[in-house]
């Protein structure tokens, strides 16, 4: 008693603890969330307090609470706070939390950056892993943007457990953030090598990760992943790197028969099954890749199949799974191989674990042939009869219908024996596939001719005994065979025997209990029956059976007439009324008979599923424009923020108003054709059969159905699928036996003879003659069909966006961006700083830099190429070829030039160094050995084109690169703005991405004199349209000072920033700079005024677009056109090029020859896409853009460049 | 790739719930309560992968699943793994949590979630695997519990009869509670309390 007071004061006045917490909740098992909402109301008492111990308990609580199902979402300022405690167990605790509930939704996160970065680069190194921990959870593209440089650093930190940790988090940060991988990846490859094993396997899981999306960009790292796999002993390792493999291997089928031997060595030495397991995988993929049948990669399938069968008869049910699977994808390139292992597949049905019982139905799949398939089934129906659970036997139904139905039937070799199976499977309760089973029946019924007299009779059986089906309607699905058996006797009624007594099955009152869609088709299929009845009994001159049957169903049709269903009770009352003037002229003893089938005459075709979606649209028929114009809604438009996705997403709205979407329509297409295929009452396309034959002689062709006699057509009784097992054993047997006298007979005419052709017959699958003549109808197709054209990329695929070259050097834009403190006077977002920062430099250095920048991307560009020559030497088998005994001819400088101008220039350039330099004889041999060799390169490059060109046609396009294959003069984006003795000033304009009204103009101002200039001020006469961006508080008249003051000689760079409201003009604005120039004789207040021209080009932002983007954006057709053509141009297509993207800033998307597209991009988001070909002496330049105006100022612009030139 | 880690016991109630993309907490329960009734149907003597993707909203995905006495171990992952090195792993995280409490048992994870999601973090994290090797990870775990001892030794300034690892967080915890008392306002000896406390646990 004493006890429980001193608790409950405790608990009243200190906090609980977790342990507390859980032992509360499991103390109030009985109102266990009434306690819970107690203890959250405590726990933000908690949170209220200032001590940061007691936060952290509190949040502690909460990340418990959390794993129960409760929203934390709300504390989320509190774990903040907690994050950012100073002690570790306290920053533990807050980061857990946050990496439990933080997403890309919390709002708060954007608060977090600097306390995470302020962690990452802690001293103490688990602050540092923590915050890297929490951050792997919660990474938000804005916090991979800003922290991608400082994760970047630490990938290099001095100890391995941040470093491993820093290369795992960069891969959430390349899904975020994927510009980061380019600038990232050197360092991430370096870890590849990374002397700790950790670090190593790190690197290796995210390039692993990153391959499996986009392996192409991932070749080239094949030779070093190898080089890992022979040498490293981690089976994590490899696993991981083998499965990388399995991934590159269909791209470069030579890597996969270097894999092969490492990789069979493997499966024989380790004794890990996990690796064997993988390695066993990854050489299927490869033979899959190699699919073109070495002979002598037999061996490694057997290997393969023989090591799979090892796991599958292992009492390790894992193992027994994996071999299955492993085995599934063996079979579809080598099903023979796998086959032989039936035995052993068949087994594992009868396995009691549901998972390999499934992975052994997918094998069976495809491993049936025209032989074995009868069997197979027999044994799948047998377990369907033993199966117990509604799962596993749907299951398997399925399975068979899927076994038999597969590539058109192709191994149904007596169709008889597949209705039957149908039917036994139309016994089963509680399946929900009943439609599945009756879409069969159609199929089978309609598309082989042969097959309808034997359907017919066992449909008419089903109706006969429709009770047994329908008598649990409410439980299952089965009932929906009825509709395909009613349909099936009524359209096929000539094949009935006992019609009269079909029809009565089909007018019994229990019918009325079906499901409507099935009682109208009873209700249709009905009349079809009764005209054949009426048709018969006429001809025979039965007057009073004719009447009879006729009266039969004027007694039964209204309760159909009555039925609760719209359609059935339509077509019911419609066919009453028809069958009561039938009856009116029966009395007048007219014949009707003929007029009434003519009702339902003519011949059923299947048409194709995808036939309509086939039809071609015609000419000039647009299904995308108006038929009225739409209601204007041009106001709203502008200000949304013009990006691509916008604007697309706005058509897509404007088209959804009128007219529906195009899925929708899709939709529908789809399920009309669906009633279409299953309605019978849709498909007379023609009046008379006669007619019908006549349009369509192609279906007179169609081979009439010869039955083979050696097959009963009819098992009395129900159908039993067994009979025909036994008959079709007999019948083979027979066929053999037959065929072995003719062998015989051959043999012994063979002797009096000369050998004529003649195989030895082992019994293969041709040998089987099908039980039928079968004819399977094709499905029909329309005239002049498209080819099919589906599209399934998922367009929301998150690494669709690490698709990225890697090979390819590294821009100066590129660099991930640094934080840097913010400067108060240029009012600036802090993403466009960084590059301002650095341009801030002085200019000669700037030069010097970019310039040593150039050549490294040279070196660089020259050190992939070298790495592309390595990977095709890595793979290739063949030694290089001899290049010695080659004449070294003018011609031939002259085609490397083309191929591979850089190398030439270099070399050019040493011969001048040569020159200059003298002549010693030494440097002179060395020279001449390097060149020799660099010959003997070219030379092994061009023959490597050439086996390329075999190999996979590769046209000669540039994609997305920057132009530098050629050497180019130098360009300087500055431009003159003003001059004076005293001062110069140069500017340039760039678009600021992030502000879409905005620009920086940089001036770099040059003193020419021997003066001192101080006090400089710039200022601007604003336009209505452009306005310079001023300090609050300044008025329009008041210039800016530039931040500097120079002394004589020195030139230094100012930036400022503009606004303007419409980019689709060039403007000009007038300014003044002044300055004070000191020098000894005293101080003179100068002026110099300027006109600054803001040209269309500087409302370009250089953005690179990739050409299937680029295709998309011009189908869309939301673009104007405008061209222009420049004559006498002479400098080359290379250098025209560069210009254009140099000074208007755009990027070439791709060029072919002498045809380029280019693409960029305004602030404002206009598209701006080019053609560009040159022709003679002459170049046009066709454009498109979302503005015309825009367009034409551009092409102005570029004309006026071009003609320069 | 892991998507998520699960841990529960016999009866669905959860110990341990790592997601690897975030999902609404209800979505969370959902999936919890369906993976259990999926692993409970399974014997114990079947394989131990589930194709159920569709549950997490992916077709790639796996579950990889151990039964260890009261608790079931489930990771869902997608086919970059290697089925059976995810098996092997999941034996990892146990042995590692069995070397940490001395003894694993349900109730170890049950009052200790926070600290099983520490040793978890120097497993996996962001869903990618980290640490294979036993003793590395022992190791980290130990240093960083050496660390919260550091602290929590600053903090009270005494030592405490309670030993182990597992009682780090709550000393701390406990020590905050002595800071704390002069503002409870209530009139209570306080030196009685702090000799009460450590008592009190065990009677709970």
């Amino acid at each position: 008693m004493a006890l429980k007071m001193v608790k409950g004061s405790i608990d009243r006045m200190f906090d609980k603890n977790l342990q507390d917490l859980v032992r509360g909740i499991r103390n109030h098992k009985e109102d266990e969330a009434k306690y819970i909402s107690q203890c959250i109301d405590e726990i933000k008492q908690e949170l209220k307090q200032d001590n940061i111990a007691v936060k952290a308990n509190a949040v502690c609580k909460l990340t418990y609470l959390q794993m129960l199902g409760y929203d934390i979402s709300w504390a989320a300022f509190n774990i903040i706070e907690v994050m950012s405690a100073s002690k570790f167990t306290f920053k533990r605790i807050g980061y857990l939390a946050a990496s439990q509930c933080f997403h890309e939704g919390t709002d708060v996160i954007m608060l977090t950056t600097n306390q995470i970065r302020k962690d990452l680069s802690s001293p103490n190194q688990y602050d540092t892993g923590v915050a890297l921990t929490g951050l792997s959870c919660f990474v938000t593209p804005d916090l991979a943007r800003d922290l991608a440089n400082d994760i970047m650093t630490l990938m290099s930190h001095t100890k391995p457990y941040i470093r491993k940790k820093a290369v795992l988090i960069m891969y959430k940060v390349f899904l975020k953030y994927p510009e980061s991988l380019r600038p990232a990846f050197p360092r991430l490859k370096e870890k590849l090598e990374d002397p700790d094993p950790g670090v190593q396997s790190a690197a290796v899981n995210v390039i692993c990760e990153l391959a499996r999306r986009n392996p192409k960009n991932y070749l080239s790292l094949a030779p070093l992943f190898f080089k890992l796999m022979t040498s490293s002993t981690n089976n994590w390792v490899l696993i991981k790197i083998i499965k990388l493999f399995g991934a590159l291997t269909p791209l470069e089928p030579r890597l996969g028969k270097k894999l092969i031997e490492p990789l069979t060595n493997l499966i024989h030495s380790t004794s890990a099954m996990s690796l064997l397991y993988e390695c066993v995988n990854t050489v299927i993929a490869v033979l899959i890749s190699l699919s073109s049948g070495m002979p002598n990669h037999s061996a490694s399938i057997q290997l393969c199949v023989q090591k799979l069968r090892i796991l599958i008869e292992d009492s390790d049910q894992n193992l027994k799974y994996l071999g299955l699977l492993a085995m599934s994808k063996i079979l579809k390139t080598h099903p023979k191989s796998v086959q032989s292992h039936k035995d052993l597949i068949l087994q594992c049905l009868d396995d009691k674990d549901e998972s390999i019982r499934l992975r052994a139905l997918d094998l069976l799949y495809g491993m049936v042939s025209k032989k074995n398939l009868m069997e197979i089934v027999k044994k799948l129906m047998i377990h369907v009869d033993k199966a117990e659970g509604t799962t596993y036997r749907d299951e398997l139904l399925t399975k068979i219908i899927d076994i038999c139905s597969q590539s058109n039937y192709q191994y149904i070799t007596n169709f008889e024996w597949y209705i039957s199976i149908l039917v036994e499977l139309t016994r089963l309760e509680g399946t929900r596939h009943g439609h599945l089973i009756a879409a069969q029946m159609l199929d089978v019924a309609i598309r082989v001719k042969a097959i309808r007299k034997f359907a017919v009779s066992q449909m008419a059986m089903l109706l006969d005994n429709a009770h047994l089906i329908a008598s649990n309607t409410q439980r299952n699905g089965i009932c929906e065979v009825l509709y395909a058996a009613a349909w099936i006797c009524g359209e096929f009624s000539e094949h009935l025997e006992e019609a009269n007594q079909t029809l009565e099955a089909m007018l019994r009152p229990k019918v009325t209990t079906l499901p409507g869609h099935i009682q109208a088709v009873y209700v249709q299929n009905m009349v079809k029956l009764y005209a054949s009845i009426l048709q018969q009994k006429e001809q025979s001159g039965e007057k009073e059976a004719a009447q009879e049957i006729t009266q039969l169903m004027i007694e039964r049709l209204p309760q159909f007439v009555q039925s609760a269903d719209l359609e059935v009770q339509e077509r019911a009352s419609c066919i009453l009324q028809l069958i009561k003037y039938i009856q009116k002229l029966q009395v007048k003893e007219v014949p009707v008979a003929e007029e009434v089938i003519a009702l339902f005459a003519g011949e059923l075709n299947p048409v194709a599923p995808k036939a309509q979606k086939k039809v071609p649209v015609p000419e000039g028929l647009d299904l995308d424009a108006w038929i009225n114009e739409p209601p204007s809604d041009s106001e709203s438009e502008d200000e949304k923020p013009k990006t691509i996705f916008h604007d697309e997403e706005q058509r897509h709205s404007r088209h959804r108003q009128p007219e529906i979407d195009e899925e929708e329509l899709a939709r529908r297409r789809e399920a009309r054709k669906q009633e279409q295929a299953n309605n019978p009452f849709y498909i007379k396309s023609s009046p008379s059969p006669q007619k019908r034959y006549q349009d369509t002689p192609g279906v007179e062709h169609i081979p009439v159905v010869q039955i083979d006699l050696s097959v009963p057509l009819k098992v009395p009784g129900m159908p039993m699928s067994d009979q025909y097992v036994k008959l079709e054993e007999e019948r083979r047997h027979k066929q053999k036996l037959e065929k072995d006298k003719k062998k015989k007979k051959q043999k012994k005419e063979k002797r009096g003879k000369h050998h004529r052709h003649n195989s030895l017959h082992t019994e293969s699958e041709e040998d089987i003659a099908p039980a039928h003549h079968v004819d399977i109808i094709t499905e029909e197709m329309p005239e002049n069909a498209l080819p099919s054209d589906e599209d399934d990329k998922d367009p929301n695929d998150p690494y669709k966006a690490l698709d990225i070259d890697l090979d390819k050097p590294l821009a100066d834009s590129e660099k991930l961006p640094v934080q840097r403190h913010r400067n108060v006077e240029t009012l600036k977002s802090p993403d466009s700083e960084a590059p301002l920062v650095e341009k801030k430099s002085k200019k000669p250095k700037k030069k010097e830099k970019k310039h040593k920048e150039k050549e490294r991307d040279k070196g660089k560009k020259k050190e992939k190429e070298k790495k592309g020559e390595d990977l095709d030497f890595w793979l290739s088998t063949a030694p290089p070829p001899a290049s010695t005994t080659q004449p070294q001819s003018e011609p031939e400088v002259g085609a490397a030039v083309v191929a591979e101008p850089q190398e030439v220039k270099e070399e050019r350039e040493e011969r001048e160094e040569e020159d200059d330099e003298g002549k010693k004889s030494s440097k002179h041999k060395k020279k001449k050995h390097k060149k020799e060799k660099e010959e003997k390169s070219k030379d092994k490059k061009k023959s490597k084109k050439k086996s390329h060109h075999s190999e996979e046609e590769t046209t000669e396009s540039v994609q997305n690169g920057t132009l530098d294959d050629e050497p180019l003069p130098p360009m300087s984006s500055y431009r003159l703005l003003a001059e004076n003795p005293y001062i110069k000033m140069t500017y340039d304009i760039q678009g600021n991405l992030q502000n879409d009204s905005q620009v920086t103009v940089s001036v770099i101002f040059e003193n020419k004199s021997t003066s001192f200039l101080k006090s400089m001020e710039l200022n601007v006469l604003d336009s209505l349209n452009t306005k310079m961006l001023r300090p609050e508080g300044s008025s329009v008249h008041d210039g800016i000072p530039v931040p500097f003051q120079l002394p004589p000689g020195i030139s230094n760079e100012a930036q400022f920033v503009f606004t303007l409201q419409s980019i689709v003009m060039a403007q000009k604005l007038k300014g003044t700079l002044s300055f004070i120039v000191k020098n000894d004789e005293g101080s003179t207040h100068e002026k110099l005024d300027f006109k600054l021209h803001f040209s269309c080009a500087s409302y370009l932002i250089t953005t690179p677009c990739y050409s299937d983007a680029f295709a998309k954006l011009l189908e869309s057709g939301d673009l104007h056109m405008s061209s222009i053509k420049v004559d006498g141009i002479s400098i080359s297509f290379q250098h025209l090029l560069a210009k254009i993207c140099f000074h208007h800033h755009f990027s070439v998307v791709e060029r072919v020859d002498s045809c380029a597209s280019m693409y960029s991009r305004s602030i404002q988001g206009h598209h701006v896409c080019l053609l560009v070909k040159k022709g003679e002496n002459s170049v046009s330049i066709d454009g498109k853009c979302n503005d015309s105006t825009l367009l034409s100022n551009l092409l102005d612009e570029m004309k006026e460049t071009l003609s320069k030139c | 790739m892991i998507n998520a880690i699960l841990v529960f016991n016999n009866h669905g109630k959860p110990r341990l719930v790592r997601f690897y993309q975030h999902l609404a907490e209800e979505v969370q329960q959902q999936i919890i309560r369906e993976t259990f009734h999926l692993v409970l149907k399974r014997d114990d003597h079947i394989c131990n992968f589930l194709e159920c993707g569709s549950l997490f909203g992916g077709s790639d995905y796996k579950l990889i699943y151990r039964h260890y006495a009261t608790l079931y171990f489930v990771f869902c992952v997608d086919s970059s793994e290697s089925e059976l090195g995810i098996l092997d792993l999941i034996q990892v995280f146990v042995e590692t949590l069995d070397k940490c409490f001395e003894n694993v048992c349900e109730l170890d994870l049950i009052f200790h979630m926070d600290k099983v999601h520490h040793i978890l973090q120097e497993v996996v994290i962001g869903g990618m695997v980290l640490e294979t090797n036993m003793n590395e990870i022992v190791a980290q775990v130990e240093a960083q519990s050496k660390l919260e001892k550091v602290e929590g030794l600053v903090v009270t300034g005494r030592s405490r009869r309670q030993g182990g690892l597992s009682a780090a967080p709550s000393r701390a915890v406990s020590a905050v509670k002595n800071i704390n008392l002069p503002e409870i306002p209530r009139n209570i000896n306080i030196g009685d309390i702090n000799i009460k406390v450590p008592n009190l646990s065990q009677f709970m």
